[in-house]
C-alpha cells in the first residue's frame, strides 16, 4: 500500500518509474478512471458542536459527510477508534504526524452550531502527507430541516478539491415509485434525494405515470401520464406540484420527453397512426417534426450545448442510435456493435453517450464516445435500462429490473469506470430515475 | 357455495367487461369500481339465477367468443395468418354491431426498452385497426392506444408469456364514435 497507488493510480506503470518522493511532495489527487483500485484512506472526526444543541446535528451532519464520501467507491474512513488523538475544537492548526501515524491521506474536520432552527456547518480539509490545508475552510448555513443539503455541500466541496471534479451529492433524482403485481403495477413519481433520503411523492397512482425527466434548473419535471387514458406528456411544478399538459400535435401518442439546455424547448416522441418520430416543442409554438420516417424514433436527448440530438431509431432494422443537428437533418448513425442499442443519454460533459443495449438475451447500460468509439458495457444483467447522469458525468443510475412474476425494478447506481456498482435505497420498488442538475 | 361463487365470478366478470375506460387496468378510472366485489351487492341476493348463452350483441360477448386480442412475433407488427382471421371475426361483430366503438391496445413484452416498446405497441394497435379500417370499420368508430411493456398480462420472464404479452387488444364499449 504505496501512496503512489493514491497519487498516481491512472498511471500505475508510470508511477513504477517515478520516485515515490516525488509522489509525496505532489498535491492530494485522486485521477477518477478506471485505474482506481484503492480507494484513498481519510479520517473524519465527528464534527465539533459548538453548542449543546448542535451535538446531535453535528453526529448526523458527520455521517452523512462519510457516507457520501466513502460512497463513491473512491475513499474508505479510518476508524475513530483508530485516531492518536481526538479532534475537540475546530482550528486551523492540526498536528499531522497524528493523522500521518494512522496512514490518513486526508483529514476533515468540521464544526456545527445551532442557533433555533438557523443550523451553521464549517469545515476544513487538510492533505496530511503535503502538511497543509487543501483549500480555505468554508461555510454552509440553512435551516435545520436542509441539514443533509449542508452535509452534502461539505461532501461535494471535499469531493471537488480532491478529484478535481464537481460533486454531485448535493442533488436529487426524479424516479417512479412503484408497488403490486407485475400485472396490474400502480406507479407514481417520486423524488428524493441521490442517496434515496427524503422521499417525497409528486404524483398520486391513480394513472400510470413513466419516465420522468428533470428541467436544466431542477424545478420542474417533464413526464409522461396516462390520466386521459392515452400516453401524453405534462410539465409539472417540482414545488407546487401543479402540472400542464405539453402542447403535442393533434392526434399523437406522445412520450419521452426532454428538455433542451434552454429548459424550454421539449424534444420528444410522438406517435401518430402508429409511426413514431421526433418532435420538438418551443415555447409558444406549434411542435414541429425533427424526423420523418416510418421506422420507430424515440428516446432523444440533446447535446449539453444544444446543437445536436441522439436518439434511437429502427431504421436500419434493429434499434440503434444515431445523432443529428437540433433542429432535424440528417442523421449519422454511431453505434455499430452486436445487439441492439436504446434510450442514449449525453453525457453533461459532452464527451460520451450512456446507453442501454440489448445482446444476446442480457441488457447492458454502457457507454460510447459520441462518435460511437471506445463503447464499454459498464453492466449485465436480465433488464438494465433507462440510463441517467450524475450532474458531474462521473456516476450513472439506471433502472435494473429481476426476473420472473415477482420481478421488480430498483435503483442502481455505477461508476462511469465500471466500478462501484450498488443500489439505491426506495422505500418501494422503483424506476426510471433521472438526476437533477447540482443544487444552487 | 360452489353455486355463490360462480355467481360471484360472474358479476366480476361483467362488471370488469363493462368497464369503458381505455385505462381499464388503472384504479380509479371512470367506471372502475364496477369490477370490484360489493358485499353489499354480491349479484345473488334475489335468490334466482338464469343460465344460457351470452348476449351475441355484448361486449363479453366479443371478448370471450370473437376474440379480443390477436399475437404478434417479437418486434413485429405484421399480422400473422391467425389474426387475419381473428381481426375479420371482430370486423363482422363491429359491422353488425354499429352502436359500439373500440380502443385497441398495442402491448410488448418486457424485452426492450420502455421507451421502444411504447413506440412499438403504437405500430401494433394501428396495424391491428388497420386491418379492421380494410374490413369496412369506420375509422371514426375505433382509436389506438399504446401500452408499451406497461401491462403484460402474463408474469414469467420466458418467451411462453412474452408471445402472449406480445399483443393488440380490442376492447369495445357500446357508445358514441371516438374522434
Amino acid at each position: 500500500m504505496t501512496l503512489l497507488r493514491f497519487l498516481i493510480p491512472a498511471f500505475v506503470a508510470l508511477a513504477m518509474v517515478v520516485p515515490p518522493v516525488q509522489a509525496q511532495d505532489g498535491p492530494l489527487r485522486i485521477e477518477i478512471t478506471e485505474g482506481v483500485v484503492e480507494p484513498l484512506p481519510f479520517a473524519l472526526p465527528t464534527f465539533v458542536a459548538e453548542n449543546p444543541e448542535a451535538q446531535e446535528w453535528a453526529q448526523r451532519i458527520t455521517d452523512v459527510v462519510a457516507a457520501d464520501l466513502t460512497g463513491t467507491g473512491l475513499f474508505r474512513r479510518i476508524p475513530q477508534e483508530a485516531f492518536v488523538t481526538q479532534i475537540t475544537e475546530f482550528t486551523p492548526q492540526v498536528t499531522y504526524a497524528n493523522w500521518k501515524a494512522i496512514n490518513a491521506q486526508a483529514l476533515v474536520t468540521g464544526a456545527v452550531s445551532v442557533s433555533g432552527d438557523q443550523i451553521n456547518v464549517k469545515f476544513r480539509l487538510f492533505d496530511v502527507f503535503s502538511e497543509a490545508p487543501l483549500g480555505e475552510g468554508l461555510q454552509f448555513g440553512g435551516s435545520t430541516d436542509a441539514w443533509r443539503r449542508l452535509a452534502h455541500k461539505v461532501s461535494d466541496a471535499v469531493y471537488s478539491r480532491i478529484t478535481g471534479e464537481t460533486g454531485y451529492f448535493d442533488s436529487r433524482v426524479v424516479y417512479v415509485s412503484e408497488t403490486g403485481p407485475k400485472n396490474d403495477r400502480l406507479k407514481r413519481l417520486a423524488v428524493m434525494d441521490y442517496d434515496g433520503a427524503n422521499v417525497q411523492y409528486l404524483t398520486d397512482s391513480t394513472s400510470l405515470v413513466l419516465a420522468p425527466r428533470f428541467s436544466p434548473g431542477g424545478e420542474r419535471v417533464l413526464y409522461t401520464s396516462y390520466e386521459t387514458g392515452f400516453p401524453q406528456i405534462y410539465e409539472l411544478n417540482v414545488g407546487s406540484v401543479n402540472r400542464v399538459p405539453l402542447s403535442v400535435p393533434a392526434e399523437s401518442m406522445t412520450f419521452a420527453p426532454r428538455y433542451a439546455p434552454d429548459g424550454r424547448t421539449v424534444i420528444f416522441s410522438a406517435a401518430i397512426n402508429g409511426n413514431t418520430d421526433i418532435y420538438r416543442s418551443r415555447p409558444g409554438g406549434q411542435p414541429e417534426a425533427l424526423t420523418n420516417a416510418p421506422s420507430i424514433e424515440t428516446a432523444p436527448s440533446y447535446s449539453p450545448d444544444g446543437s445536436e440530438i441522439v436518439f434511437e431509431s429502427d431504421r436500419s432494422g434493429t434499434p440503434q442510435l444515431y445523432i443529428m443537428p437540433s433542429g432535424g437533418g440528417e442523421p449519422r448513425r454511431i453505434s455499430f456493435g452486436e445487439g441492439r442499442y436504446g434510450t442514449p443519454v449525453w453525457s453533461p460533459r459532452g464527451d460520451l453517450i450512456a446507453f442501454t443495449k440489448q445482446n444476446a438475451g442480457r441488457f447492458h447500460i454502457g457507454v460510447m464516445r459520441t462518435d460511437g468509439s471506445e463503447e464499454r458495457l459498464l453492466t449485465a444483467s436480465f433488464l438494465d435500462e433507462g440510463p441517467t447522469w450524475a450532474p458531474n458525468g462521473r456516476v450513472i443510475m439506471f433502472t435494473r429490473e429481476s426476473a420472473g412474476a415477482g420481478g421488480q425494478p430498483a435503483l442502481f447506481s455505477v461508476d462511469v469506470s465500471g466500478r462501484n456498482l450498488k443500489q439505491i435505497p426506495t422505500p418501494n420498488a422503483a424506476s426510471d430515475p433521472a438526476w437533477s442538475p447540482l443544487l444552487q | 357455495m360452489k353455486f355463490n361463487l360462480a355467481a360471484v365470478t360472474l358479476t366480476a366478470l361483467l362488471g370488469l367487461a363493462a368497464c369503458s375506460s381505455p385505462d381499464r387496468f388503472g384504479p380509479g378510472g371512470p367506471g372502475d369500481a364496477t369490477g370490484l366485489y360489493d358485499p353489499n351487492n354480491p349479484g345473488f341476493g334475489n335468490g334466482s339465477v338464469t343460465t344460457g348463452p351470452l348476449d351475441p350483441g355484448s361486449a363479453e360477448y366479443f371478448q370471450q367468443s370473437v376474440g379480443d386480442r390477436v399475437l404478434f412475433a417479437v418486434d413485429q407488427s405484421s399480422i400473422s395468418p391467425e389474426a387475419r382471421s381473428t381481426l375479420m371475426a371482430q370486423a363482422n361483430w363491429l359491422n353488425s354491431n354499429p352502436g359500439y366503438t373500440a380502443i385497441i391496445e398495442g402491448h410488448a413484452d418486457e424485452q426492450g426498452t420502455r421507451e421502444y416498446n411504447l413506440a412499438l405497441g403504437a405500430r401494433r394497435a394501428s396495424s391491428a385497426r388497420d386491418f379492421l379500417v380494410s374490413q369496412g370499420v369506420s375509422a371514426a368508430r375505433l382509436r389506438t392506444v399504446t401500452y408499451g411493456k406497461e401491462r403484460p398480462i402474463e408474469v414469467c420472464s420466458t418467451e411462453s408469456c412474452y408471445a402472449q404479452n406480445r399483443r393488440a387488444v380490442t376492447v369495445v364499449a357500446s357508445g358514441m364514435p371516438v374522434s
